[in-house]
Formats: C-alpha cells, structure tokens, sequence
C-alpha cells in the first residue's frame, strides 16, 4: 500500500474530502486517513444540511457568501453527484418580543458585511410559508441561503476525488502526528506510518488531541446534536427554517421528508460514556417534536422514522480555525466549525487546498488563525 | 471484521448484469444496479451506500432489504456478507406520529 503524498489529510468528513478533491484538482498527490470504517461518518453525515449565511458570525461570513455564489451552484454538476442544492431562502422565526431583538441584531450584522437579510412581519412570513402558525410573530428573510444533501455532498467529494487519484484508508485511526526535521511529515498509525510534505488534520474534535501534542491547541469541546426524519410528505416547501430560540431548525428534502434537528438545552453535558459513539436519546426527538408543532400544527400527524446524534466541535468562541498551525511548520488545522461547518465547508476546503499549495485563499483568511484565543487577562 | 479500507483496491471492473434492473429497495427504488455501480465508486460500507442511494431509508428502514443489500455489496468486494458491518438501526423501530413522540402525557 502506498504510504507517502505530497499531503496526508487526516479526517474523511466534508473538510477532508473537500480539500482532497481540490489539491487532486491541482495534481497534488493526497492521502486521506479515516478512523472509522466509512467515509464521512462524523457531523458531515449527521447534519440538517443548511447553506446559510444569514445567522453566522460576521467573522465567517465573506467565506460563506463566497462559497454560495461560487461553488454550491454548480457542484452537483462539478461532481457527478445530485447534492440536491436548493437556493429557496432561509426564514429565521421569532416568537416574542426578544427572538425579534435577536434577529434583528443578527440581521444588522449581516447586512453590514453586504448580504441581503432583512427583518419580515409575521404577514408576510405567512406568504412566503403559509404553513406557519399564528404564534409566529416575525423573521429574518435571506433569500439567498438554502440547504442541500449533507450524505450525497461529503460522499459525492469523496467519489471525485477517488477519481481523481486521492488515496483513502478506512479504519486507519491516526494515533499521533511526528516532526522530521522540524516539519510535521508523519502520521503514526497502528498500521504504519504515513509521510507527506504537509499534513492537514481534519477531524472534528479529535483534532485537538493530535495536534495539541505539537503546541497547536484549538481550545473546543465535544458537544451532541439530535435530528430527525419524516415519512415523505407531499411538497409544502423549499426553504431552510431556523427559530431565534433555537427550538428547532430544518427544511424539507427533495424526496420529501422533513429533517429536523432541535435542542434539549442538555446537549453541553454530552452522554454518561463521555463520547464515543453519539447515541440518540429518547428526550432528544420528543423535545424537538414539540418545538416543530408550535411552528407546524400541520406536520403533527407526519410520521418520524428515524433519528440519530452526532458530535459538534464548538470552539471557544464560536468559528472555526483554518490554515496553517502557527508555529509548526508543515501542519495545517480546520476544524472547531461549530456545528455550522456543512454550509462553509466547501469553501473552507477550497480555501485550505489554495493555502497549502502556495496559492491565496479567495477571502481573508486571517480571522480563522489557531493563534487567536488569549487568556482573559 | 473484513479489512476493506483500501479505496483504490482493485476489485475489478463493473461488468453489467442482467437483473440489474430488479428493484432491491422497495421503499426507495433503488435498483441492484444502482448497488453494485456504487460499490465500484468506492462506497465499501452499508452506510455509505445507504448515504449515498437512499435504499434502506425509506418507510420500513431496510427491514426488508437490508440482508439483500448487504449480499450484494459483499459478492461485489469478494467477501462474505458476515464480514460487513450492518448498517445502524435507528429509533423508532415504527413509524410514529409526531404528535405521538412529543407527548409527555403518561
């Protein structure tokens, strides 16, 4: 088995197979090395599949306005693949009197970074989705974010980029990442030793314990998601759905169903084994099930069959880090993306296969540098 | 467990068949085709090929296909079907309402 590229990647999720894809693109040899035994099976797979720009952090903004006017148009076709990429707008509802303060807040911020989100009375909520109950007093209207197919996008990167040459092992957990000569080159498995110029982590949270030991600390934590999924429903409409309190966030798909995801307000203090497997709890869809039928009276006889966890990364304050380790020459970090990485993740792959073949990222990159957390005082 | 994890393995060129047209996912109606092409696109797991088809996501969650799934994509990697790993299932096991699930009344 081959065992040295011009850059090894560790993490098979929306980042490292992304990335992969665009370094293959520009001939760079790569190597991906996964722990699990399928391809994207982390938070790239376990996602509700937003595409929004509206609701983020201004700081991460220009990466995902970027990447909805030059890649998600044309990345089915780009990869061979149906992504099911839908550009329908993005509703962020409000209920009370302080969800509209926090929208509008949100919506000021994004309009100051020039996206076009602007504050919509329940009126008018209605005619965009007349599916939406009465208690719905206002939202912010993107009409330019959407949601597409989180399984098909991560496999559909992963399958091109096969194509295109990159190497990639399942079930090959890295268990540290060497310097030799000062770079960062090997990746330790128990398996063997992979070499290559540079080398990308990109494993979610398990990011941390790679690339902490060689003084690139990302400061996150492990933090559990539920979603869940309806019987295919008739079409009643195409955009991405969020709520100012959280409660409940999702769209419907092209096949249909409903995917949901929501919050129990538990999700900080994760499961008794302290990770591993994300389990789904029997709160969890319950929980979300309420939230959804406050906004949807109609969906409360759409039948759930399935539901399923998975793990965020939220770093310390709230966007990811992207780019090269300051300080350890060779090593390249994109992870902490917060739970909100699905959307952004093309970009952020674009962006990184620039930064470690010479080239410049097509935004400022700068914000998302892992030297940015400092101590309070 | 099989060691499958090579994706640029050879394991041989797709050679068309005949019953590829049989619909294996009656649910998603995702054909035994569909499958096998799949496989030689590198998805080696039930989960990726249910990822990346839809079969086994459907109404009954591959309570009727998934053993047929699982031959298939084990005769295409030269492996015994009891070398794969099953694909998760996924609460609930039957369709529930959600106005069922979401009640807390006892």
């Amino acid at each position: 088995m081959k065992n040295t590229a011009d850059v090894i990647i560790i993490g098979s999720g929306i980042i490292g197979c992304a990335s992969a894809y665009y370094l293959a693109k520009k001939g760079v040899s790569v190597i991906v090395l996964e722990a699990d035994d399928s391809i994207g099976n982390g938070g790239s797979s376990r996602n509700g599949g937003g595409v929004r720009q509206s609701g983020r952090d201004p700081r991460e903004l220009p990466l995902a306005m970027w990447g909805i006017s030059h890649i998600w148009p044309t990345l089915s076709d780009e990869l061979g693949t149906d992504v099911e990429y839908t550009q329908k707008g993005n509703l962020r509802l409000g209920k009370t009197e302080k969800d509209l303060k926090v929208l509008q807040n949100l919506t000021d911020h994004a309009v100051a970074c020039g996206l076009d989100v602007r504050m919509i009375n329940g009126k008018e909520v209605r005619e965009i989705n007349p599916y939406l109950s009465d208690e719905v007093t206002g939202a912010s209207w993107c009409p330019t974010d959407g949601h597409a197919n989180p399984l098909t996008t991560t496999l559909g990167y992963f399958k091109k980029a096969r194509e295109l040459g990159a190497h990639f092992i399942t079930g090959e957990p890295v268990l540290k990442i060497k310097k030799e000569k000062g770079s960062a080159r090997l990746a330790v498995t128990p398996d063997g030793v992979f070499e290559g110029d540079r080398i990308l982590a990109a494993a979610g949270y398990e990011t941390r314990l790679l690339t902490s030991k060689l003084g690139a600390d990302v400061p996150m934590r492990g933090k559990k998601i539920e979603c869940l999924v309806t019987e295919a429903e008739p079409p009643m409409f195409q955009q991405m759905l969020g709520t100012a309190e959280a409660d409940f966030y999702g769209h419907q798909t092209k096949h249909g169903s409903f995917i949901f995801g929501g919050s129990t307000g538990l999700e900080l203090f994760g499961q008794p084994d302290g990770g591993g497997a994300p389990m789904s709890t029997s709160i969890g869809a319950a929980c979300t099930c309420r939230g959804i039928m406050k906004y949807f009276p109609a969906l409360s006889n759409a039948k759930i069959i399935r539901t399923w966890a998975g793990w965020t990364d939220p770093s310390a304050d709230g966007i990811p880090v992207i780019g090269q380790a300051d300080g350890v020459h060779g090593l390249y970090i994109a992870c902490g993306f917060t739970g909100h990485g699905f959307g952004i993740g093309p970009a952020a792959a674009y962006s990184i296969a620039e930064m470690m073949t010479g080239g410049k990222a097509p935004v400022d990159m700068s914000p998302f540098r892992c030297t940015r957390f400092k101590a309070k005082i | 467990m099989i060691r499958a994890n090579d994706r640029s393995a050879d394991i041989g060129p797709f050679i068309a068949a005949d019953d590829d047209d049989v619909i294996i996912c009656r649910c998603e109606e995702v054909t035994k085709g569909e499958i096998r092409k799949a496989v030689h696109s590198g998805m080696y797991t039930l989960a990726e090929v249910r990822r990346y088809l839809r079969c086994g996501m459907g109404l009954c969650q591959g309570q009727t296909c998934g053993r047929l799934v699982k031959g298939i994509i084990a005769h295409e990697l030269g492996a015994k079907p009891s070398q794969l790993e099953p694909a998760t299932g996924r609460a609930p096991m039957r369709p529930t309402e959600m106005r069922i699930l979401g009640s807390e009344k006892r």
